[in-house]
Order: structure tokens, then sequence, then C-alpha cells
């Protein structure tokens, strides 16, 4: 099946000023998303897990176009995002809709919630009469959980499990191909986050929706995604298929982020050795040479401050970018 | 289990069946928050009184604006105090006009000039500084050294000169103030509009595709409205204020119109003839709408932004 969405070595660069500074002096380069490659089948769910700061984010926002990207292809249905043009921009925008993270922050304070969820529709088909679009909005809120003659109230009146839920009907109208998750679980408690998760895997199956779901929550994106691609700094460690990344990972940080996964049986947890990374995120504006993780990494060598270590394929999709990999069989049962 | 299951999927279907319930917008919150602040009920009750006043006050005088009483008119110290026998209930003033039917023809002037300019700033300004502190970049830059421009001229300067080459009307001030009435308040509402379009509810309407004059108007102007109306309440007494300076230094509103401004500077130059009602019923009112002006001002931001209580 060739892929909904193929993105292949996207690069997303800002332009940093120090304040004060002179207008003719070069910006420095934040280099926010660097070479990052990989296909989505329609109906596959794609997971991006990395720790804060480290691009999810950005990527996100460059397949919806917000951000612009600074180089590398983002390939939509076969046609260059870059050089599409205003119409053509405008279906994309259409099949590929975004969830966000801060439920609250991501509707617009001053609008009923049938107005929220009805914008993406009155912007893409400004001919639809009212009562049809009142009843799709009706029938969504039922869909995703809601009581459909809560139409007119106000995002304030709702509970955060409730504001993502009108989030993912905004995101649903217009039957998008593709839809984006920005860490739509992470404001929530733990209760709702499984409500909410579950409500997304079965739309995604219902609809037949590709799904990138981003997270820094490795449990959950293993519970949602077909395939896990992890980031560091930027760059992509590690992607293959969700079941082999979870249970034999070759990359020592996607090894750290399943060990930071507590087990819930205390005793088992106990008898756990786990590595623990120390250190912080380096500033992305001046990263490590070479390997970007070796600054934190426990197998770090000294040939990893030489060149950017290179993509190895493993096989089966499963690809990891540590020339001294080794698999580590971790506890099924840790996430 | 598979959210939602089968008894919540239930009670939705019953509830699908019940009338719609009606939210309560952030506006009517603030209007319950409003009414809870009794100096500002009282302030917008005086408020609304003296608009009354000046709409209709004429029709309760005894004597027009026009009118001179020619048989007090030499003896106004002695016989035009204010009186209910003789219907000059503010008294006269120097020309033997009526006190009561000029203060109400002055308030209404001096609110009209009030309004209008804050008017002009709302429109102008609101817009002006949302376009440019949404389009940002050098748009923005173009717009707001504009703007910075048009503040360091100076306004007296240009405002007397335009009253003084294109005669002295009220059309001209109207003009004047409403020049500068929207430089200030296009700055406060770019600064709200570069928080505001961070904020991710207009990313997602960047992301679904809604055209940016859209977004500026749809979701960044409502959520700009609490900050600019306040601006604009407190922006009516400064207005009110200025007009009365130029009307006071002689530039204003010409005879036989007047406003509130002009009636004081008459009242304080006779004052020293024992007929101090010409300087203190126009200067109670002025200073009453003033009053009022701030106490509904500081209401609605007590009302509109209740975190910074």
């Amino acid at each position: 099946m060739s892929p909904i969405l193929s993105v292949q070595d996207l690069q997303v660069t800002f332009d940093v000023r120090r304040p004060g500074s002179w207008p003719w002096t070069p910006p420095r380069k934040l280099h926010a998303v660097g070479s990052v490659s990989f296909d989505l089948a329609p109906g596959e769910c794609l997971g991006v897990v990395g720790e804060s700061g480290s691009g999810k984010s950005t990527l996100a926002r460059a397949i919806v176009g917000t951000v612009p990207s600074s180089g590398g292809k983002i390939l939509w249905e076969g046609q260059d995002l870059a050089a599409m043009d205003s119409t053509k921009r405008r279906t994309h925008r259409r099949d590929v809709q975004m969830i966000f993270q801060d439920p609250l922050a991501a509707l617009n304070p001053r609008m009923p919630v049938g107005e929220i969820i009805a914008e993406p529709l009155i912007t893409h088909e400004p001919n639809t009469p009212r009562a049809e679009v009142k009843k799709r909005v009706a029938a969504l809120m039922e869909r995703v959980g809601l009581l459909p003659n809560l139409i007119n109230r106000y995002p304030h009146e709702f509970s955060g499990g409730q504001c993502q839920r009108i989030g993912i009907a905004r995101a649903l109208i217009l039957k998008p191909k593709l839809v984006i998750c920005d860490e739509p679980v992470s404001a929530l408690d733990v209760s709702v986050q499984a409500q909410v998760v579950n409500l997304l895997m079965e739309l995604q199956r219902d609809m037949g929706l590709s799904m990138i779901f981003i997270a820094h929550d490795l449990s959950v994106v293993k519970h949602i995604s077909d395939k896990i691609v992890v980031m560091y700094l930027g760059r992509v460690m590690e992607q293959a298929d969700a079941r082999a990344l979870t249970t034999v990972p070759e990359h020592p940080y996607t090894q750290a982020l399943i060990s930071s996964v507590p087990i819930p049986d205390p005793r088992r947890e106990k008898a756990r050795k786990r590595p623990v990374l120390e250190g912080e995120l380096p500033s992305p504006l001046s990263p490590p040479s070479g390997c970007v993780f070796r600054t934190r990494c426990p197998k770090a060598q000294p040939s990893c401050a030489g060149d950017r270590p290179a993509m190895i394929d493993l096989g089966s999709g499963h690809r990891v970018a540590c020339p001294y990999h080794e698999a580590q069989q971790v506890l099924a049962a840790a996430i | 289990m598979v959210y939602p299951d089968k008894a919540v999927m239930e009670g939705v279907a019953q509830a699908t069946g019940m009338a719609e319930v009606k939210g309560r917008s952030l506006w009517s919150d603030a209007v319950t928050r409003y009414s809870r602040n009794r100096a500002a009920v009282i302030g917008l009750v005086v408020l609304i009184a003296i608009i009354l006043f000046s709409l209709f006050g004429g029709f309760f005088a005894a004597w027009s604006n026009e009118e001179i009483d020619w048989g007090r008119m030499g003896n106004i110290a002695a016989t035009g105090a204010p009186s209910f026998e003789n219907g000059h209930y503010f008294g006269l003033d120097d020309l033997g006009r009526d006190m009561y039917a000029r203060t109400v023809q002055g308030t209404r002037i001096s609110i009209l000039v009030g309004l209008v300019g804050s008017f002009v700033a709302v429109v102008v300004g609101t817009l002006y500084g949302a376009v440019s502190g949404y389009f940002g970049g050098r748009t923005d830059q173009i717009m707001m050294r504009t703007v910075d421009i048009l503040m360091s001229i100076p306004f007296m300067f240009v405002l007397i000169l335009l009253l003084v080459i294109f005669g002295r009307s009220i059309g001209m001030l109207f003009v004047g103030i409403g020049l500068i009435s929207w430089l200030d308040m296009s700055r406060i509402v770019r600064g709200q509009t570069l928080t505001i379009k961070n904020k991710e509810f207009v990313e997602a309407a960047i992301a679904t595709g809604v055209k940016p004059m859209r977004i500026v108007l749809r979701h960044i102007v409502p959520n700009l409205l609490g900050i600019v109306v306040v601006y604009a309440t407190l922006l009516i007494p400064g207005l009110i204020i200025t007009e009365s300076f130029i009307s006071f230094l002689g530039l204003g509103v010409q005879e036989p119109s007047t406003s509130l401004g002009a009636l004081i500077s008459k009242g304080a130059s006779q004052m020293q003839y024992g007929v101090i009602w010409q300087l203190g019923f126009p200067l109670f009112f002025f200073l009453v709408t003033l009053f009022a002006f701030f106490f509904v001002g500081d209401g609605l931001r007590d009302a509109l932004d209740p975190k910074d209580r």
C-alpha cells in the first residue's frame, strides 16, 4: 500500500536572535528537527516519543504546515507539500487535522463549543446549511461521548477530559485522513487518559484514520501505535514496530526510556536494575558533535564525538542510529 | 473497557432528547460580577441619569438656551440666582441666558466628544493593533513605527493649528480628537494580540486553514474586547478633559454652542462678581460625569479580568 504521508529527511531550523543584537548579525540556527524520515500507511498509527524539547511538536507542526520546513520533503499522497499551490494546500489542510496538548487552551474561550467544533466545516464548506452543520456537530458530539445538548456551552464550563473530546470532535468533523495528536493526554489525569486514548483508538479503527500520536509516555504510545519513532534533540534515535521497539530496544536511549517506565508491581519494581539517565538535555542551539546523545549515553565511546551516526537498518523496518547498538531484552511486563 | 461503554451511551441517547442547555459565556459571567460591584452599579446609574439629563433635560427647561431674560440681565448678581419661581433652576449666566438649559447643552456636547473619540479609538485602534500584532514581522514594524511618529507630534499644537486654520467648529474638534485617540489603543491592543496569537486555539484555526483576516476577527478581537472596553471607558473622561481644556483656552466649541469646559471657563471668569452658580453647576456635572465614567471603567476592569484584582 502506498503511504499516505512520507517524510523524507525533514529538517526544521529556527533563527534565534539574541535580544538586542544588531539586525545584520546573522542569527543562530536552532535545529529543532534534523533528518527525520518515516512513512505512514493509511489506517496506521505512528507513535513519536522523546523527552521535552526533542522536537516532537515541531515535527507535528511541520507536517500540518504551521511551521516551515527548512530541508527535506514532506510528501502528502505523493505530492510535495512545499510545492503545492494554495488550493491543493487547502485540501491538505482539510485532510490533516490536529489535536492539541492543552485541552482548554486549544479552544477559543469566547466561542460556544458548537461553533468551535463547526469551525473547520464552515471554513471548508461555507455553503453548508446551518441546520445541517448543527446536525453534524450534534452527531459528532455524541460520537465522542459528549451530550449534544451542551452545544451552546462555553469551554470553561467543561472539564479537561471533556475539552479534549471537544478538540477531538473538531479534528474529526471534516472526516480527515490523518489526525496528528500532539500529546493529547499529557494534561489529563490517568483515568481520563485511558478514556481518551481508548476513544481515539476506537475512532481510528471506525473511521480508518491514519494517526501520528506524540507523547513522552512510552506506555501510552505503545498501547496505541503500530510503529514508534524515538526522538532525542531533534534526531531520530530508533524507529521500529511498536512491539519490536518495546520488547527488544536496540538504542541505549530507548532502553533508558523503557527502563524509566515503572512496573505496577512493587516487588518486581524493586528487584529491577534500571539505568537512570543523568544530566540534562543539551541546548539545541549547540548540540554535541557526532551523536547528540553521547553526553548522557552509558555506552558512549570516544568515536561517538566524530561523525553523526548513520541509521543502521536491522531489517523489517527496525532502524537504529547507534553503531554500538545491542538488543537488550526488557521485561515484557515492563510496559 | 472501551469508553463510552453501553450504559454511558444509553445515557447519552437519553439526554439527546433533552432541551439544549444554554451556555454561560464569559460576558454573562462578567455581567454577574459587575452587578455585584456596588460602586460600579451606582456609577452606571449616575452615568445613565446624566446621559438622560443631557438628552431630555431640555424638555423641563422653562427657558431655552438662546433666550435672554432681558428683565434680569442688568443685575444678575442680585436677581439671577437659582430659583424655581422664575424658572431659572440653575440661575442665569453673564448674558442673561438660562444656566439650566446651557448646562444641559454643554453636558451633551462634552459626552458626545468623549463617546465619538472613544468610538474612533475602539474601531480604528482595535483593528489597527490586532492586524499589526497578528501579522507581525515587517507589517508590524511599519504600522507601529507609524504610530510612534504620530505619537511624537505634539498633539495640542496640531489641534490648535487645525482649529485655527480650518475654523473653530465642533466637527474639527471631533476630527482632531479622533486622530489621536486611537494611537494608545492600537498599542495596547497590539500587545494583547501578541500574547493571544500564540495561544493554541489560534494555532488550531491556522492549522485548519481559516483565513488570516477571519482569525483576527473571530478569534483575536473577541478575546481582546475585554481590555478594549475597559480602556475605552477610561478614555472617555480623558477626552472630555481634553475638550474642556481646549474650550477653556477658547479654541473649542463656539457660541452659541457650548460645552462643560466652556461653561466652566466662563463661570471661573465671573466668579469674582458673586455669581458662583455660573461655575458651580457646570463644574458639578463635569466632576460627576468623570467620576461615573471612572467607576464604570474600574467596575468593568474588575468584572472582565477577575484574575488581576
